[in-house]
């Protein structure tokens, strides 16, 4: 059984350590027949010229940027509606409810050629505007806060209301506080989405500065020609940060997940 | 104060309309107009849609989707759960099976496809030289249109298996110790265990799964059109790159709102099959 493991865990580790082998040999080495793990001058030059050429920092700023825009957004509305919507009583609330679950049916997807249409009548095309405000949109998130929200006992809550506080009180200084897990489900979830999302970056954007990481990546792949060493640093680096976090934060990240 | 409840919703509600609705609403209109690169949409009726269920390259790429879903799904499921089942099992070092399983499904796209389209070159790349050394063929992996599925597939295994291997590793953790103990004492098999008590006792995960992974891949783009070269092998293109081309290459925005439509009806009954099916 332990054998069984042990291989299954190294093929799937063997591309990344190709990867990364082939990183650190010098460009001349990368394409020599056989194949070979071992090569005379291997060395993190082609991680020193991925930074000087900066496309690649530029890349994770946006993606930073983009994520961390999204997830704030995301946990700010998503946070506020599920409290409404578990809560409080309006006209019309059946109807958002009826419209937050069509809502999950529809995929991403089927709406990137209108939605394009709609940001460039808008004249966002081509902004971080129209990376992030896409984006927001996550009715599943009211959902599971929605769910977390009607768990929390509403003596907890009448007790507060008694002593005076007002609904945006209670949001804000007891169920955030008493929903912290399930925000950081959320907010971790969000991040990774966008992080990694592809699609809509690539159809929003088109100039090189706006890029995300991922669209960076692939739009660039070919104008790097044969420097195989550096593409691959490049892959690497930029795809190192969200293992990283893995490893830090596994706990809340399979929480994440599994909700 | 019972009506200041709206004004929770509303922030959401706003967003909402604004890019889901409204994209909704105006794909629908266009699907029923000829909008393209000239500016000026004219009412065609249905003739989009009529168009489309004539046209080949639908249907071949609805199939190529679907070709993708039934080859992908069961290994990925499969491999996930062989994944959970050993790594549940090696307790010191679970943590470092983890981080191999799981890693690569936190990577973005292009860094999988960059990795694996090394991994797949002709003479330098890492798998022919083993092919060579073992004494077998090269295998032209991406230059085929069969071969190119089947790379699509090895690939997309590789990047998602992580993800159920996860789910399965948290529902394993879940069964409680005593049931094994008390079935070893009864004389049981590690292999009667398996059969008897983990696999039942994972079936609302294996439910789970399979659902995630097929509507995720009946929308799959992002590994087809990267890794066929940025739609380079029209012989795996899938639905979705279909409607992306449509729009975004050829311009015929009222064109591919009507595919995006149909294949939007098409995930719909999927899902609402699925809930059908939980419910009973």
């Amino acid at each position: 059984m332990r054998a069984l493991a042990v291989v299954l865990a190294a093929i799937w580790l063997i591309p990344l350590a190709w990867a990364l082998d082939t990183a650190l040999k010098p460009e001349s080495e990368t394409t020599r027949i056989p194949v070979s793990w071992f090569a005379d001058g291997m060395s993190l030059d082609a991680f020193g010229r991925v930074f000087a050429d900066g496309d690649v920092l530029a890349w994770l700023g946006n993606s930073l940027l983009v994520g961390i825009a999204v997830t704030a957004l995301t946990v700010a509305v998503t946070s506020l509606a599920a409290y409404g919507l578990s809560r409080t009583w309006f006209r019309g609330r059946s109807v958002v409810l009826a419209l937050l679950i069509a809502g999950i049916l529809v995929p991403p997807q089927v709406l990137i050629v209108p939605l394009f249409a709609e940001m460039v009548g808008l004249g966002l095309a081509d902004t971080y505007w129209a990376l992030i405000l896409p984006q927001v949109v996550l009715p599943a998130m009211v959902y599971v806060l929605k769910k977390f929200f009607d768990g929390v006992p509403r003596e907890l809550e009448e007790a507060a209301v008694v002593d005076g506080a007002g609904r945006l009180r209670v949001y804000w200084s007891l169920m955030l506080p008493l929903a912290r897990p399930a925000l950081a489900a959320v907010a971790i979830f969000t991040f990774v989405t966008t992080w990694n999302n592809f699609l809509w970056p690539f159809v929003a954007v088109s100039d090189p500065h706006l890029m995300t990481f991922p669209v960076g990546l692939a739009t660039v792949q070919s104008s790097y020609g044969v420097r195989y060493a550096q593409v691959l640093a490049a892959a690497l680096l930029g795809g190192l940060p969200l293992v990283a976090l893995f490893l830090a934060f596994q706990r809340q990240l399979v929480t994440a997940i599994k909700g | 104060m019972k009506r200041s409840g709206f004004w929770f919703v509303a922030p959401f509600l706003v967003l909402y309309v604004a890019f889901l609705i409204v994209p909704m609403v105006i794909g629908l209109g266009a699907s029923v107009t000829d909008d393209g690169i000239t500016g000026h949409a004219r009412f065609v009726g249905a003739a989009n849609y009529v168009e489309l269920f004539g046209d080949p390259a639908v249907w071949s790429s609805l199939w190529h989707t679907l070709i993708f879903t039934v080859t992908s799904t069961p290994v990925i499921v499969l491999v996930g759960l062989g994944m959970a089942l050993l790594a549940n099992r090696m307790a010191p070092e679970r943590w470092l099976y983890r981080l191999a399983f799981f890693a690569p499904y936190l990577l973005p796209v292009s860094v999988v496809v960059l990795i694996w389209n090394w991994l797949y070159q002709p003479g330098f790349g890492l798998i022919n030289d083993a092919l060579t050394r073992l004494g077998l063929h090269e295998v032209g992996w991406l230059s085929t249109d069969g071969m190119a599925m089947t790379s699509i597939v090895i690939t997309t295994v590789w990047w998602t298996a992580g993800f159920g291997f996860l789910l399965y590793l948290a529902a394993l953790q879940e069964i409680p110790r005593q049931l094994y103990e008390a079935s070893a004492l009864d004389g049981a098999t590690p292999f009667q265990q398996l059969r008897r008590i983990t696999l039942p006792l994972l079936s609302r995960t294996h439910q789970l799964v399979i659902v995630l992974q097929v509507l995720a891949s009946l929308k799959v783009f992002d590994q087809i059109y990267l890794l066929s070269g940025q739609g380079g092998i029209p012989g795996v293109r899938s639905i979705v790159q279909y409607i992306y081309e449509s729009g975004f290459t050829r311009f015929r925005i009222g064109y591919a709102s009507a595919i995006s439509y149909v294949f939007f009806a098409l995930i719909a009954v999927v899902a609402l099959v699925h809930f059908r099916l939980v419910k009973r």
